[in-house]
C-alpha cells in the first residue's frame, strides 16, 4: 500500500523546501556532491546567513544533512526522502501506461465498428 | 509502442508522459470528451471508473467514482480549464468526499493534454504537475492495483502472439 510513506508534516515541510528555487539548486548541487555552506553562499552571491536560512528550510524538510568538518558546514542530500517522491512518481507512471493500453484498445474497437 | 517516454521531475513534482496512437487527433480527443469512453480506460479493471457527471466545456466539471474490489467508491472531481479543440485540454483533478463533491482545502493536481498529428497518428502528451507528496498518495490510492495490473497486461502483451 502506498499510504504510510510519509506524515502531514513530512510532506509539508518537504514542499515548503522545495518552493524556492534556490533551494531545489542546493539540493541539487548537495545531490552530486557535498556542499559547504560558504561555497554555497558565494555561488548565489547572497548572504552567509541566507544560505544558511536556506539550507535550515531543506534540512528541517529532511532533505538534507548538516555535518560539521573543521569550521565548515557541509550539507549531504538525503537521497530516502527523494527516493519516496521517485516511487509515487513511478506508480503514475504504470498508471499511464495501463491507461495509454486501454486507450489503445477502445481506439482499435472504434476502428472495427466503422468497418 | 504504446508510450513513447516518461520523464518525471521530483523539483517541480511533474510528470510527462508520452504516447502514440494510430488514430486521427479527433478519435483521440473522443476518448476523453465521451464520459463513456472516458470510465473504460480512467481506471484500471479493478478499480473502473464511473462518470455521474462530464460537462466537457471550459469551466465545466465532471463527478465521478472508482469501484474497488471490495465495494469502496472513492470519488474524485475534474474542472476543465481550457479546451483547444483537437490540440489541447486543461483540466484540474481532485479528491472528492462522500457526497461527490470536491473536499475543501485538498489542492487538484493539473492536467495538461497536448494532441499533434503524425501523418495519420497522434502524438498525445500528458503533463501531470503534482501540489506534493501526500496529494501523489491520496489520488493514486483512488486506484492503487494498476501498478500490479498495468504489469500484468504488459506480460499479457509479451506472451501474445505478435499481431500483424
Amino acid at each position: 500500500m502506498v499510504v504510510g510513506y510519509l506524515s502531514e508534516d513530512e510532506t509539508d515541510r518537504i514542499f515548503q523546501a522545495l518552493a524556492a528555487a534556490t533551494r531545489r539548486d542546493i539540493l541539487a548541487r548537495a545531490i552530486s556532491e557535498e556542499q559547504s555552506v560558504s561555497a554555497l553562499a558565494r555561488r548565489y552571491q547572497m548572504s552567509f546567513a541566507a544560505v544558511q536560512k536556506h539550507v535550515a528550510v531543506l534540512e528541517r524538510a529532511g532533505l538534507v544533512s548538516k555535518q560539521p568538518r573543521g569550521r565548515e558546514q557541509l550539507v549531504a542530500a538525503r537521497l530516502e526522502t527523494l527516493r519516496k517522491a521517485m516511487s509515487l512518481f513511478e506508480q503514475y507512471e504504470q498508471l499511464w501506461h495501463g491507461r495509454a493500453m486501454r486507450i489503445a484498445d477502445i481506439l482499435a474497437d472504434d476502428e472495427g465498428s466503422r468497418q | 509502442m504504446t508510450v513513447l517516454s516518461t520523464t518525471k521531475d521530483p523539483d517541480t513534482l511533474t510528470m510527462t508522459v508520452v504516447t502514440q496512437f494510430e488514430a486521427s487527433p479527433d478519435q483521440v480527443w473522443g476518448v476523453w470528451e465521451d464520459p463513456r469512453k472516458l470510465e473504460r480506460w480512467w481506471g484500471p479493471p479493478t478499480y473502473p471508473a464511473t462518470f455521474t457527471r462530464h460537462d466537457f466545456v471550459v469551466g465545466g466539471q465532471s463527478r465521478y467514482h472508482m469501484t474497488g474490489p471490495a465495494g469502496e467508491t472513492p470519488r474524485g472531481w475534474w474542472r476543465i480549464d481550457s479546451l483547444d479543440y483537437p490540440h489541447a485540454i486543461q483540466f484540474a483533478n481532485g479528491l472528492a468526499g462522500d457526497d461527490g463533491e470536491p473536499v475543501p482545502g485538498v489542492e487538484p493536481m493539473a492536467g495538461e493534454v497536448i494532441f499533434a498529428d503524425l501523418d495519420g497518428g497522434t502524438q498525445m502528451t500528458v503533463v501531470t504537475r503534482f501540489t506534493d507528496l501526500e496529494q501523489m498518495e491520496k489520488m493514486l490510492a483512488m486506484g492503487m492495483q494498476e501498478g500490479m495490473v498495468g504489469a500484468l497486461s504488459q506480460i499479457d502483451a509479451l506472451l501474445a502472439p505478435v499481431a500483424a
